[in-house]
């Protein structure tokens, strides 16, 4: 029996918290090299799930094509994004920035409000998400191992991506010092837009999954899956891209052990306590659990 | 210091303060003071509404500008300190029956406090201010993304406990004052007053030139002898003070508050208040209030006529507001006020006016110190 538990536990956090590294992946590309956290990022996923809904509503279009056309969606929305609002800021100071994504997040919030609708609308997605397989005695959705299968593809695609190619140790150098890296020839337009596009396609492929579980798509959905990228990025460390993978899994099991260890009077202050353990790390540990390579200035 | 505390002292009376920089709360003052004049005068309740509600903003972008401008840190905290101040002075003026009847589950001690409203408004920025006396310390160490990104994950701890804690907000539920409306024009106006003369009297006080010189290059500054971390502490408390009273006078207002009303919506609109103005100067808070302010309602009457039209709109301010700040960061970075404080002098050099040619010629050795 309290094996069926630990199994059911287990699959239920590796499946979360291969969606939260997802997340903060996205965050953390363009973290990396811009030391920018993109408030944005939250309604590139958003996008991407009303592209879901559009086409899954009202088309015939096959599934593949549909989740395509959704990853494209917020491919495109991080490419633009770049290109439009956080290109003449190349240079300025990082409050700009900071100030701009904000700005971007709210205009996109509320133009779905104006386009679209400010009521949730129900995402349809393909059947076979929802077909329950039993393994281990556990029956969950197929949608979680699929996730899991994902995210690990996607892991070896990127190691690939960032360790033999070019264009990947540019992004690392880039990453490490910016200065030094376009001094050396890197060009900066060619390193930042690949981070956000890296971004927008992994909010693309998130938005898959998170409406999956969620199941509606809304104008302020995007805070929810930014809130977690934001605390899985500070835990992992927020200069390591394998820190914010580590840092997604690690925020599912500590999700998981709150909800199930706290009482349910206090279960409406988790998201109180996790943001208490983010300052906490921020102060402590601000390198994280995995120490990047960049060191963060202070004082005192 | 001494130099100018000296400088200051040798000028007149009223002429000495046209002259200095005390022309700027002046100006902004007598301009305030006009303004709802005129709007008291002309006696439309809808519009006296609107001004006063500007008016508890502009005390609110006042205390943001006040940490966010002289340390150069974003405080995005700061929503949760007004939001306390709202909750804690509610708390405290609201009579022990009443609380006890719309919140059964509140703390009894909670609900035997009863004080008067000036005190319950000063109640609320004291609180405020000790929330953020208590936690602040370590987190003034934090500057840029770091930084930012702990005052943001702040704003969420204190919102998911406005928003849960129901032995003191009523929960996610409304909190409703009831009663009579005591915050009205001309209370708001006389806080708004103070706040403004206070703002100013912090940027040029020791602390607040410390403060500036810590934003300025903080290095520089811990190695003349600054203590960094401090002078940002005392930043940071004073501001969560002022946002806390601001709290009370909106609560106080608007008579029925959540939790959600100080998160991020609210946030967004003192940042591009104060963006939009010039985060530097206290004079920009002020324009950038205003300008925000006349667009708001612009756009918001565009959108009744729109919707009578057939056509339902909204949202739409956020929308403009967010793209004018957004240009004004490209464009403008220092906003309106480009960084500077409206004063007379700088009247003077942008329109020429001759009036106070005589005081010029009077003292040739007044002319204004530069800053050390």
């Amino acid at each position: 029996m309290s094996t069926t538990i630990f199994a059911e536990f287990l699959i239920n956090t590796l499946s979360l918290g291969s969606l939260y590294a997802l997340i903060s992946l996205g965050l953390v590309f363009v973290y990396g090299i811009m030391q920018l956290v993109n408030f944005a990022y939250g309604e590139f996923i958003t996008v991407s799930c009303y592209t879901l809904y559009m086409l899954g509503a009202f088309t015939d279009l096959p599934w593949p094509l549909v989740f395509l056309c959704a990853i494209l969606t917020g491919v495109l929305i991080g490419y633009l994004s770049e290109l439009v609002a956080f290109r003449p800021f190349r240079g300025r100071s990082l409050d700009a920035l900071l100030v701009t994504s904000f700005a971007i997040s709210v205009i996109l919030q509320h133009v779905f409000q104006l386009a679209i609708s400010p009521r949730s609308k129900a995402v349809p997605l393909p059947e076979f998400f929802n077909y329950n397989v039993e393994l281990f005695g556990v029956v969950t959705p197929l949608r979680s191992y699929i996730i899991i299968v994902t995210t690990v593809i996607l892991l070896i695609g990127f190691t690939f991506l960032m360790r033999k190619t070019v264009l990947g140790v540019a992004m690392r150098a880039a990453s490490e010092n910016f200065v030094a890296a376009r001094l050396m020839g890197v060009p900066a337009n060619l390193v930042i837009s690949t981070a956000f596009i890296i971004s927008g396609l992994l909010a693309g492929i998130v938005a898959i999954f998170w409406s999956a579980r969620a199941g509606t798509v809304e104008p302020l959905m995007g805070g929810a899956p930014l809130l977690v990228g934001f605390i899985a990025v500070v835990i992992g460390g927020m200069h390591s891209i394998p820190g914010s993978v580590v840092g997604g899994f690690v925020y599912a099991v500590i999700a998981n052990v709150l909800a199930l260890a706290l009482p349910t009077t206090m279960l409406s202050f988790r998201d109180a306590i996790m943001f208490a353990i983010v300052i906490l790390f921020l102060v402590l540990k601000p390198e994280g659990l995995i120490r990047g390579s960049y060191q963060e200035e202070r004082v005192g | 210091m001494a130099r100018k505390t000296r400088a200051a002292g040798s000028y007149a009376g009223i002429r000495g303060i046209l002259k200095g920089k005390g022309s700027t709360p002046l100006l902004l003052c007598v301009l305030l003071v006009v303004i709802s004049a005129f709007i008291w005068w002309l006696n439309i309740p809808f519009i006296e509404d609107i001004f006063t509600v500007s008016t508890i903003t502009l005390v609110m972008v006042l205390g943001f500008q006040l940490f966010m401008g002289n340390s150069g840190i974003l405080n995005w905290s700061y929503v949760g300190y007004v939001g306390i101040g709202a909750f804690a002075s509610a708390i405290l003026s609201l009579a022990p029956q009443v609380k006890a009847l719309q919140i059964p589950v509140m703390y009894p001690f909670l609900i035997d406090l009863n004080l008067p409203l000036p005190l319950a408004l000063l109640g609320g920025a004291l609180v405020a201010a000790f929330v953020a006396a208590l936690i602040a310390w370590p987190l003034m160490r934090l500057s840029d993304a770091v930084g930012a990104i702990t005052q943001f994950a702040l704003l969420i701890v204190i919102n998911v406990l406005l928003a849960q804690w129901q032995q003191v907000t009523n929960g996610p539920r409304t909190f409703t004052l009831g009663g009579t409306r005591l915050i009205t024009l001309w209370p708001a106006l006389g806080v708004a007053l103070v706040i403004i003369i206070a703002v100013f009297l912090f940027k040029e006080s020791s602390l607040g030139l410390r403060l500036r010189a810590s934003r300025d290059d903080k290095h520089a500054a811990n190695s003349s002898g600054i203590n960094v971390i401090a002078v940002r502490y005392f930043g940071y408390v004073i501001s969560a003070a002022i946002g806390g009273l601001a709290g009370g006078l909106y609560s106080h207002y608007i008579l029925s508050i959540t939790a959600s009303s100080f998160y991020m919506g609210e946030l967004f609109l003192l940042l591009s208040m104060a963006v939009i103005g010039g985060s530097m100067s206290v004079s920009g808070a002020f324009f950038g209030t205003v300008l925000v302010v006349l667009c708001q309602q612009g756009l918001r009457q565009l959108e009744l006529i729109m919707t009578r039209g057939g056509f339902e709109v909204s949202g739409t301010t956020e929308i403009v507001v967010a793209v004018l700040m957004i240009v004004f960061l490209v464009f403008k970075p220092n906003g309106i006020s480009g960084g500077g404080e409206l004063s007379l002098t700088t009247l003077k050099k942008r329109f020429g006016f001759r009036r106070t040619k005589t005081l010029d010629s009077k003292t040739p050795n007044d002319k204004e110190v530069a800053e050390p």
